[in-house]
């Protein structure tokens, strides 16, 4: 039994990692339906920032997340205007594979500058934050990134929900041609959801370094995990996503925990084709219809 | 023998027949022949054993980038397990030689059907997913296929591969780089043929017409289902072909090299040489041959001139760097690849002086 309530709470934190490195890639495919296949790097870009500036540059906390977030803001806005615009209209092959050759382009940037060895971030976290359920401790970071991450999804209902800018998003993915006519500026959409997808991923990237600590290779593998996730939960699905995440998480944990440890890795693109055979929009996405 | 032609300056084909054709004039099989006898007669023996290993690598990827190309390119089906693909034929030669006890010319043809099997198996999501979806699917299928090479320890060997024996071929040791050499681009000649020709009969027509516009080829008639398949099939034959003369070739395999990253240099040789577009395929494989083996030389090079080891080890993620900003670099400036590069710089000889 306790061996059963470990493996849910680690499940749980596990999943709830995944859904959190999901939101940076819906929050892209919502608003330009591009398929970011450099969202593992994107998340690494976040956190080897942040450790730049708060371990390396030895600014303060608070300003250092700060910083990382305004920077990966205006990184995604010059990645956007350099790569990315001059490929609207073309063929979605295109535009995958050159979300490919960033993601190639950036792990193979940070691995020149960073190394492919593990960083840690100097601790900063209250001790006080620890849970102890039972026999179960929850380490204060998981708790703080818990807390984190919850106020982040939150705060991006709200903005998908009420802000102008979050409604204009919304119509651009709905029908792009409408919203054109209607007088949404698509372009500078397309610029703001990746400089927010670069934010929003630099976040859970700084949360998973926290947890995990930071490695190019490790991040950029997650980036991968987050296919199952938003296949399970739907693709433009911000609940979708979170739910998916949590669900991935626990499968892989009971199944390394009960089944075998090498089947771990394996089993969330198991469940991945079973999906796309079933249902291929996930539990909340967006369900086309087309029968060719 | 036809009349003896030359190019005409436009384009003024009169039948679907000219249309089709490969070489528009007798210059085009001349070139072709004098290429061939170069290949054949004069670039093995003039080359040393260095020149050789590259030419031979990227002989093997140019076959499997061949393949990949029918797919991405030619149907429209995108794929991210090519080179698990490639992993399962050399797996597949390489069992039915050591255990089965195959010749080398019964396992790597064997290999390449096996791997035709296991992409038909990959292809069957196709059925019911597109683009983004499919590319999802076939990357699930990369990680799936790398599994069970790892864990399938009884057949595959596990972690520790096989070794593979028995490498003669009617009686000539295989072992050499020369005689690999020949049996290498005999079969590359042999399978670029098959796939230029492939094109251009029903079957290559109906991959054109699927991946241009699918809902009019159901609606002209083509049954899309079968022909996906079809495609993944010739695709993945193309791959494990490659991969079982990969498994002789370097004697040894273990599941590592048959990983993600493989995948996406097929990938990126497709896309740099040109979608679309048999020659970019081989063009394609050269660039990133080429590139990797310049990269590694200057790797090499910076350790040498003794800048540090640490230098040079921090270094080696620039290939990384430079193979995905050539991928970027490519889409972005020319989304044709590099055959299209090589049609403008010929047809500006050809028109030169008068280039309009």
């Amino acid at each position: 039994m306790e061996f059963f309530l470990q493996l849910l709470v680690n499940g749980l934190s596990l999943g709830f990692l995944y859904a959190l490195s999901a939101l940076g890639f819906v929050m892209i495919f919502k608003s330009s339906s591009v398929l970011n296949l450099a969202h593992g790097e994107l998340l690494a870009i976040g956190a080897f920032m942040f450790l730049a500036l708060s371990a390396w540059a030895n600014l303060p906390i608070v300003l250092a997340f700060a910083l990382t977030l305004a920077g990966t803001f205006a990184l995604g806005f010059v990645v956007e205007r350099l790569f990315l615009r001059p490929l609207i209209g073309e063929s979605l092959i295109e535009v995958i594979m050159l979300t490919l050759g960033l993601g190639i382009m950036f792990k193979g940037l940070l691995l020149f500058i960073f190394g492919g060895d593990i960083h840690d971030y100097p601790k900063f976290l209250p001790e006080g934050l620890s849970l102890q359920l039972g026999a179960i401790q929850i380490p204060s970071v998981n708790v703080a990134s818990f807390i984190i991450g919850i106020v982040f999804v939150i705060l991006f209902g709200f903005f998908f929900k009420y802000s102008s800018q979050g409604i204009y998003m919304r119509s651009v993915a709905d029908n792009q041609p409408a919203a054109l006519s209607l007088g949404v500026h698509v372009r500078r959409v397309f610029a703001l959801s990746w400089a927010i997808a670069f934010i929003v991923a630099a976040m859970s990237g700084i949360i998973l370094g926290i947890i995990n600590g930071i490695n190019v290779h490790e991040l950029s593998a997650i980036g991968l995990k987050v296919f199952p996730v938003v296949i399970l939960g739907g693709l433009d699905s911000i609940g979708g996503a979170i739910l998916g995440g949590v669900i991935i998480g626990l499968l892989e944990t009971f199944t390394g925990g009960y089944i075998s440890t090498s089947l771990r890795e394996v089993i969330p693109y198991i469940v991945l084709i079973l999906i796309l055979m079933v249902r291929p929009y996930g539990l909340f996405g967006l369900v086309e219809i087309e029968r060719v | 023998m036809p009349k003896f032609q030359f190019h005409p300056c436009g384009n003024f084909k009169e039948s679907y027949f000219k249309e089709l054709t490969i070489f528009e004039t007798d210059f085009g099989r001349l070139w072709l022949l004098i290429g061939l006898a170069l290949l054949f007669g004069i670039i093995p023996f003039v080359s040393g054993p260095y020149t050789l290993y590259i030419l031979n690598t990227v002989g093997i990827y140019a076959i499997s980038a061949i393949g990949l190309n029918l797919l991405i390119g030619y149907t429209g089906q995108i794929s991210l397990g090519h080179g698990a693909f490639f992993g399962v034929g050399a797996y597949a030669a390489a069992i039915l030689a050591t255990k089965a006890g195959f010749p080398f010319w019964a396992a790597v043809p064997a290999g390449g059907i096996m791997t035709a099997v296991v992409g038909i198996v990959f292809g069957l999501p196709s059925a019911r997913l597109k683009h983004l979806y499919l590319l999802i699917a076939t990357l699930a299928g990369q990680f799936i296929i790398e599994y069970v090479l790892v864990q399938w320890d009884s057949l595959t060997g596990g972690a520790e591969g096989i070794v593979v024996t028995n490498t003669s071929l009617f009686g000539l040791d295989l072992g050499n780089d020369r005689t690999f050499f020949y049996v290498i681009f005999v079969c590359f000649v042999g399978l670029t043929w098959m796939a230029v020709n492939l094109i251009r009969t029903r079957y290559g027509r109906a991959f054109i017409a699927i991946r241009d516009n699918d809902k009019a080829a159901e609606g002209m008639g083509i049954p899309i289902f079968p022909y996906k398949l079809l495609a993944f099939a010739i695709s993945s034959f193309y791959a494990g072909f490659a991969g079982a003369l990969y498994a002789y070739y370097t004697m040894s395999i273990t599941p590592e090299p048959f990983n993600l990253w493989l995948s996406i240099e097929f990938i990126a040789m497709i896309i740099i040489g040109g979608l679309g577009s048999i020659p970019g395929a081989v063009f394609g494989a050269v660039f990133i041959v080429g590139l990797s083996e310049i990269l590694s030389h200057v790797t090499e090079y910076l350790m040498n001139v003794g800048v540090s080891t640490s230098v040079a080890i921090t270094i080696a993620p620039l290939r990384e760097f430079v193979y995905g900003l050539s991928i970027i670099l490519f889409i972005i400036f020319e989304p044709k690849g590099l055959a299209e590069v090589w049609r403008i710089i010929r047809s500006s000889f050809r028109l030169w002086p008068f280039s309009y």
